[in-house]
Formats: C-alpha cells, structure tokens, sequence
C-alpha cells in the first residue's frame, strides 16, 4: 500500500474512534465554553478593548480545549495494548504520525469552529468581516497545534502526569506559532486585511509549520519505535 | 583522588582567581556617565548570557549524539549542561532584570530578548521536568534528547517572530564600530566571559560526576534485586 493510503487509514480509524464516542470532542468544547464564559468576567465584554484582544484570547481558548483532543490521541491506543499493534503494524512510523496528526487535525478545527461563532456573538466581534483570511490563519495555526500536539501526545503518552506534561512542553514551543496566529486573527476579526503590514506574520505561521512538520517526521521514528 | 576530580579542582580554583581579579578591576572602574554605576552589572549579564547560549549549544550537540550513539555518557552531558545553562540564564535574567529596574524603572518589560530568554528557559525547564516525570533510563535520554532538539530549533523562531514586534533592549556596545564602549573595558568584559565559561565547565564537569555515580547507584540497585 502506497504512503497516502496508509495514513489515510489511521487517520479515518482515529476520526472514527472519535466520533463514536466524541468523549474527547465533547469534553473539548465544553472546556472552550467555559472558558469563554470566564472571559466575560476578567474584562468588559461590551466594550470596544474587546476587540484588539480578541485574537488573544480565541487562541487561548483553542490551544487550552485543543490539548484536551491531544492528550487522547494516544492516550486512546493504550487500553488492550494498541499502541504496540499500531507499532507493530507494517505502517511507517511517518505515516502512523501523518494519520494521526490528520485526525487532530479536523477534531481541534470542528471545535474551533464551534467556538468561533459563539465567540462571535457573545463578544459581539464581527468575525465574518475577512472570513477566508481568517479560516487561512485558523487552519495554519491549527495545523501548528496539531504536528506539535501529535508528537508531544506520543512523548508524553507513557509517562507520569501525562495531562500535565503535554500543555507544559507544547505551549512554550507554539509560542511562534500562537503569537502570529493572535495578531492575525486580531487584525481580521476588526476588518483589517493580511496586507504589507502584518503579512510577516504569516509567513512566520506557515514558517514555523513547515519546519516543525519535517523535524517531527524526521524524529517520530525514535519516539515511537525508540 | 582520581584525575578528573583534580582536573575539576584545578579549574575551579583558576576560576575563582579569574573571577576575584576581574571583580577587582570591575570594582575600580569608575561609573558610566549616564548610568552610574549600575552600568557594571554588563560584566556579569552578557557573560553569563554567553554562557547559557554556548551550554545549549552543546546540550543539543549532545543530544544528538546520544540519538545516534545510544551512548549514556553523551545523555549525562546533555543533562549536565542543560542544567548549568538553565542556571546561567536564569542569573542572566536576574541580572537583567536588577539593571532594567534602575535605568527603566520596571523590572521587566516584554522586549525582544527579555521575552525570547524567558521562554528559552522555559523550554528547558521543561526539559527538567520531562525528564522527571520519566522512569526508564533508555526512554528518558531518547525522549529528553528529542524535546532538546525542538526545543533548540525553537529559540530562533521564538527570537524571530518577537523582532516583529518593537524592541527596548540597548544594542550591543563592545566590538563595534558604533558602540561606545572603550577597548580596555573590553577586554574585562571579555575576561569575565572566560572566567564564567571556566565555571560553567566546572559547574558541568560535577554535575556529571554526580550522574555517573546515579548511574552506577542504579546498576548496583538492580544487581542486588537480580539477586
């Protein structure tokens, strides 16, 4: 079987695990709610300051209730020993991670999708102003969330405190990717396109993708088999 | 005593003479036009940054070797230096920070460096931490090695993306054509970096000591349980 078709299938088999029982999905949305909620009580939601920090705070919310799909990623293959059958399975590691970061992938966008309406209208920002820029800029952080969060899921999949390990290693390493990412959305969401002035950032954004995505498929092999 | 334990002796004690002379002429400078002398405290903070950078550099050397060899001695290294340089920046930091109160008033400002230093020391306290929380000496080093690797490719990007912001932080003063700094100053500034580098050695060279005799605790530990 060819390297597409591989990750393909750990991919449909992760989404489909999921989606069965959505424990992780559910779980995540919820916590983005809530946190949402617990905005509302830090600053004025009404007022105009909202808005200038209203990337800030949307990729708090997707990278805390993001980790919570993370963590189950692997965490799901560990009950009757899967984790060394999918090893032990006669698929590259490389494409196993690709399924599985896939998988992340859509899991954490659907939450953040959800979340971005509700945002929208409990803070009352015109988020739909520049829709496209701004799916652009959520996927391209998202992706980010994903390849970092699939490697460190897999680090940190044995060990002890594993829910805690994974928030605390992989968030100084988004940092990169976190900050471009709430400029970003922070301009778009008031209307202000990606032009001269910002588009840094996104070259920063798709930058720091493409290169954590080659060094985790350069070092899962080692994670995973050791 | 075996010779590596004179080796350290040697080198810490020439050290600490560097050190006591380099404080010495610190001391009788006189102070900086504008800042007085607070100024001083640039002997000690670009130094010991220049330390924590070099310490980096050779934990990920090292990290990779260990990836490559599977060799525990290069494992030991790695977490010999991490923890040294861990240790430099956070005096960096410290220092920083002191002078940053005097001259702007605030302890600390989100700038360029003070931000992307903070998180280079956060990063490699998770690597502490990381390797804390994990029992089994063969995934320890491997999985520690990793995270030291992405970790270090970070500190770039992290550096990078915080230029897009504005910076506060005084540009560099010694070497350059621009800089105001005289060339005998210099040259101290450029001792003190030797005497911190000859103590982060020193620093590094006891800590792996201590990780050889861990190791040694560790393998004795599981004969008398084989038994």
């Amino acid at each position: 079987m060819n390297f597409a078709r591989l990750v393909f299938i750990v991919a449909a088999k992760d989404l489909r695990a999921e989606l069965r029982t959505k424990e992780a999905v559910n779980a995540a949305l919820a916590f983005a709610l809530v946190i949402l909620l617990l905005f509302s009580f830090a600053f004025d939601p009404s007022a105009e300051t909202t808005r200038d920090i209203a990337g800030g705070l949307l990729w708090i919310v997707f990278a805390f209730a993001g980790v919570l799909v993370l963590n189950r990623s692997f965490a799901r293959e560990l009950a009757n020993d899967c984790l060394d059958a999918l090893i032990a399975a006669p698929v590259p590691a490389a494409a196993l991670f690709l399924g599985k970061v896939l998988a992340n992938y859509f899991l954490v966008l659907a939450v953040e999708l959800v979340s971005l309406p509700v945002f929208g209208v409990f803070y009352n920002v015109p988020w739909t102003s520049r829709f496209w820029q701004l799916m652009l800029v959520v996927a391209l952080g998202t992706w980010g969330l994903a390849v970092i969060g699939t490697v460190f899921s897999a680090l940190t999949v044995n060990i002890r405190l594993r829910e805690v390990m994974l928030p605390l290693l992989i968030y100084p390493i988004m940092i990169p990717a976190l900050m471009g990412a709430m400029q970003l959305t922070s301009d778009l969401v008031v209307g202000k396109p990606i032009g001269p002035e910002n588009v840094a950032w996104l070259k920063m954004l798709a930058g720091f993708d493409v290169i954590y995505t080659a060094v985790s498929l350069l070092l899962v092999e080692t994670v995973l088999v050791g | 005593m075996s010779t590596r334990d004179k080796i350290i002796y040697a080198l810490a004690l020439a050290a600490m003479v560097l050190l006591t002379r380099n404080i010495y002429l610190i001391a009788r400078l006189p102070g900086e036009l504008q800042q007085g002398a607070i100024f001083k405290i640039i002997f000690f903070h670009v130094p010991v940054a220049a330390t924590a950078m070099f310490a980096s550099v050779f934990s990920l050397a090292a990290s990779v070797l260990f990836l490559i060899t599977k060799n525990f001695k290069y494992d030991a290294l790695a977490v010999a230096s991490t923890e040294v340089g861990l240790a430099f920046l956070a005096a960096n930091l410290v220092t920083g920070s002191i002078w940053a109160r005097v001259i702007w008033g605030v302890w600390w400002a989100w700038d360029v460096r003070l931000t992307s230093a903070l998180v280079c020391w956060l990063l490699y306290a998770g690597y502490l931490i990381l390797r804390q929380a994990i029992e089994e000496p063969t995934q320890r080093a491997t999985f520690a090695a990793i995270f030291s690797i992405f970790a270090f490719i970070d500190v770039p990007i992290v550096y990078l993306s915080i230029r897009l912001f504005r910076t506060q932080h005084p540009g560099p003063v010694f070497f350059t054509s621009q800089g105001s700094f005289p060339h005998d100053w210099s040259m101290i500034l450029m001792w003190n970096m030797f005497a911190m580098m000859m103590l982060a050695a020193v620093l590094t060279l006891v800590r792996l000591r201590e990780e050889d005799a861990q190791r040694e605790i560790d393998s004795l530990r599981r004969m008398a349980h084989a038994f």
